[in-house]
């Protein structure tokens, strides 16, 4: 009796692991598809593509795409911009919006409540809503008019890289308000004998930022900073908007049809040989954040669990 | 040492009343001055969020509105001038243009359908996620990845891709379109109006299938971690009481992750608003960008956002109302 209800409960089980794997398969596959449908299009000849018996597996294997695409995109030199862009954003969103997360975690201070108010609304509107105002300010940027004081006209900043470096170190950026969030979720988080034990041991305020706080926030900086340079180093909004001319991999896989027609001219090239080039690109660009991620997955994941998201 | 004897006196001699009232004061002193410091070191360690926030959140935000209600041209001595023309740019974005309103009115449609579906996938998910079973750390960590890949350029090059893939190498959804659709014919055939609603509502989930399941990677993890944070011991005395796993998952699970149902609905429907691949959005661009036309640009801009914060608003009270808090 006891045996069959044993056996019962395994066969359930066992049914159940086994439909949920079937079902995560497909969820999985789902998500992989479009990158697994871009890699296999990249390796196939150009005669493959309106081969229609052909679907996933390429009958005549070629690398020649990526060559295309890695010319058309200027890969090495637009690769290291956007390396050295991105990192340069990365850390300071990150220095930045750690103190302010800290300060808005540990520290009372009069209007702190509106602050807060004022962090919620930077999150919910859009930054699209004042783009275009935003790009007219670095255009003519001046600060209480010294610089035209002193050189007689505004500065245009758009087309260098300083307006993404302001907005990072202001803690304006591209998703700064989230990381503000996270890291004073993490701070509130933190008993708070623990600094008022390293004051009585007589740290100041920075000391107990750095030798006490710091250590404990590193994991979660360093989650902050691998999407902070993951969402840099695809995003195109800002960086259109703000360094227009910039050699960045996001505006060259943007206008990569259009490259390629003018390189391919005056043939031109039909719309699914310029798509199987964008798929290729796209792969390129993809190639360095898959590996990130690949190496620092768990890091994703483990700091938005971490910091138990309450309001 | 006078300081010790007066706190002696303040606790033991209550009703001695002047001096308690001096004792008072200078017990207060020392607290006010280290609570001074701190809020000013408080304000040092947000500066950097003031600065920002004056400089390039509200300042382009107040001419954002400001071209809004004005016909802006550029060039002159501040780079571009501004001439006043009330609630024009509104007006023609209202009455005039022809894309306007129906594109406004598809992207809140696409707004208060995915988001819901976007919910209610992810919360499943992370149920999911929560099961053992071999294999869960790869399955968990493809489940992230959306939000690492189709970001920024990449969302935008799909969607470009999708509308000009002539041929069905790069289409994927072809065959998801004629099996709901043919089920929606056989469902409605059957149905009357009652049903209709939501049997819409299903098949266009199924339709936007992969659009749902890539958005829903970081609400997944939100509720992932809230299903963790919940207490094993809670789930026992459930069981030893004789509950069922459905009865299980509306009366513990369900009022637990609440509040996280609150948080991810604003992330989702903001992230459903600003995601490159709107149309009014790269109307909006376009607008600013291409045409140069910064006024209308602003107007439309500021016409989506009040859209926006009257959705975030309207169903962030309502949903606050079901919310349940442990603590």
């Amino acid at each position: 009796m006891i045996n069959k209800a044993a056996i019962k409960r395994k066969i359930t089980k066992f049914t159940t692991t086994l439909v949920l794997m079937i079902l995560m398969f497909g969820l999985c596959f789902l998500i992989l598809q479009p990158l697994l449908n871009k890699i296999s299009v990249s390796l196939m000849a150009e005669r493959d593509l309106y081969d229609s018996t052909i679907v996933a597996v390429p009958k005549h294997f070629t690398t020649e795409n990526y060559s295309i695409a890695y010319q058309l995109m200027d890969y090495t030199n637009s690769f290291m911009t956007t390396f050295s862009v991105a990192m340069a954003v990365s850390v300071l969103q990150v220095c930045s919006c750690l103190v302010v997360g800290y300060g808005i975690a540990r520290y009372d201070f009069p209007l702190k409540k509106f602050w807060f108010a004022m962090l919620i609304l930077m999150i919910v509107v859009p930054q699209q809503t004042y783009s275009a105002a935003l790009q007219l300010w670095f255009r003519n940027f001046d600060i209480f008019g010294i610089f035209r004081l002193l050189t007689g006209s505004t500065l245009d900043l758009t087309g260098t890289v300083a307006p993404v470096l302001m907005l990072a170190g202001t803690c304006t950026g591209l998703k700064c308000g989230l990381y503000v969030y996270l890291f004073r979720q993490y701070f509130r988080n933190i008993p708070k004998d623990i600094e008022e034990a390293a004051y009585i041991d007589g740290c100041g305020t920075l000391r107990t930022l750095f030798s006490i706080m710091l250590p404990d926030a590193i994991p979660l900086a360093s989650s902050c900073f691998l999407f902070s340079f993951v969402w840099q180093w695809t995003d195109n909004y800002f960086t259109t908007l703000l360094m227009k001319s910039a050699n960045l991999l996001p505006a060259r896989l943007n206008g990569i049809a259009s490259t390629l027609i003018s390189y391919m001219s005056p043939v031109r090239p039909s719309l699914t040989y310029q798509n199987a080039i964008s798929a290729t690109g796209t792969i390129l660009l993809l190639v360095p954040i898959i590996i990130v991620y690949l190496v620092a997955q768990k890091k994703f994941v483990q700091s938005l669990s971490a910091t138990a998201v309450k309001m | 040492m006078h300081r010790a004897v007066c706190v002696w006196m303040r606790v033991t001699l209550p009703w001695s009343g002047e001096e308690s009232e001096r004792v008072k004061g200078a017990l207060k002193k020392k607290p006010m001055s280290l609570r001074r410091k701190r809020a000013i070191v408080g304000y040092l360690f947000i500066s950097p969020f003031i600065l920002g926030f004056l400089l390039f959140i509200l300042q382009p935000l107040a001419t954002s509105l400001r071209m809004s209600f004005s016909n802006v041209s550029l060039g002159g001595e501040a780079g571009f001038s501004m001439d006043y023309t009330g609630i024009d740019n509104y007006t023609r974005a209202f009455t005039v243009d022809p894309d306007f309103n129906r594109l406004l009115v598809d992207s809140l449609k696409d707004v208060l359908i995915n988001a819901p579906s976007i919910i209610i996938f992810s919360l499943i998910a992370a149920v999911l996620l929560n099961r053992k079973f071999p294999g869960r750390g790869f399955v968990r960590a493809i489940f992230f990845m959306p939000v690492v890949l189709t970001s920024g350029v990449v969302l935008g090059l799909e969607s470009q891709n999708s509308l000009l893939a002539g041929m069905s190498q790069l289409q994927t959804a072809e065959t998801n379109t004629s099996v709901t659709s043919f089920a929606q014919n056989v469902l409605l055939g059957s149905f009357t109006d009652v049903g209709s609603g939501i049997v819409g509502f299903v098949l266009n989930i199924i339709d936007h299938f992969y659009d749902i399941v890539v958005a829903a990677g970081i609400q997944t993890v939100v509720f992932l971690s809230a299903l963790q944070s919940i207490n094993p011991s809670i789930y026992e005395s459930a069981d030893i009481e004789g509950c069922t796993a459905w009865e299980k998952f509306w009366k513990i699970t369900m009022p637990m992750v609440s509040p996280m149902i609150l948080v991810n609905w604003i992330y989702t429907i903001v992230d459903r608003f600003i995601r490159s691949d709107n149309q009014l959005m790269v109307k909006i661009l376009n607008a600013a960008g291409v045409t140069l036309e910064y006024g209308y640009s602003s107007a439309m801009a500021w016409v989506y956002c009040v859209a926006m914060l009257l959705i975030i608003g309207v169903s962030v009270w309502a949903i606050s109302k079901v919310v349940y808090y442990y603590d």
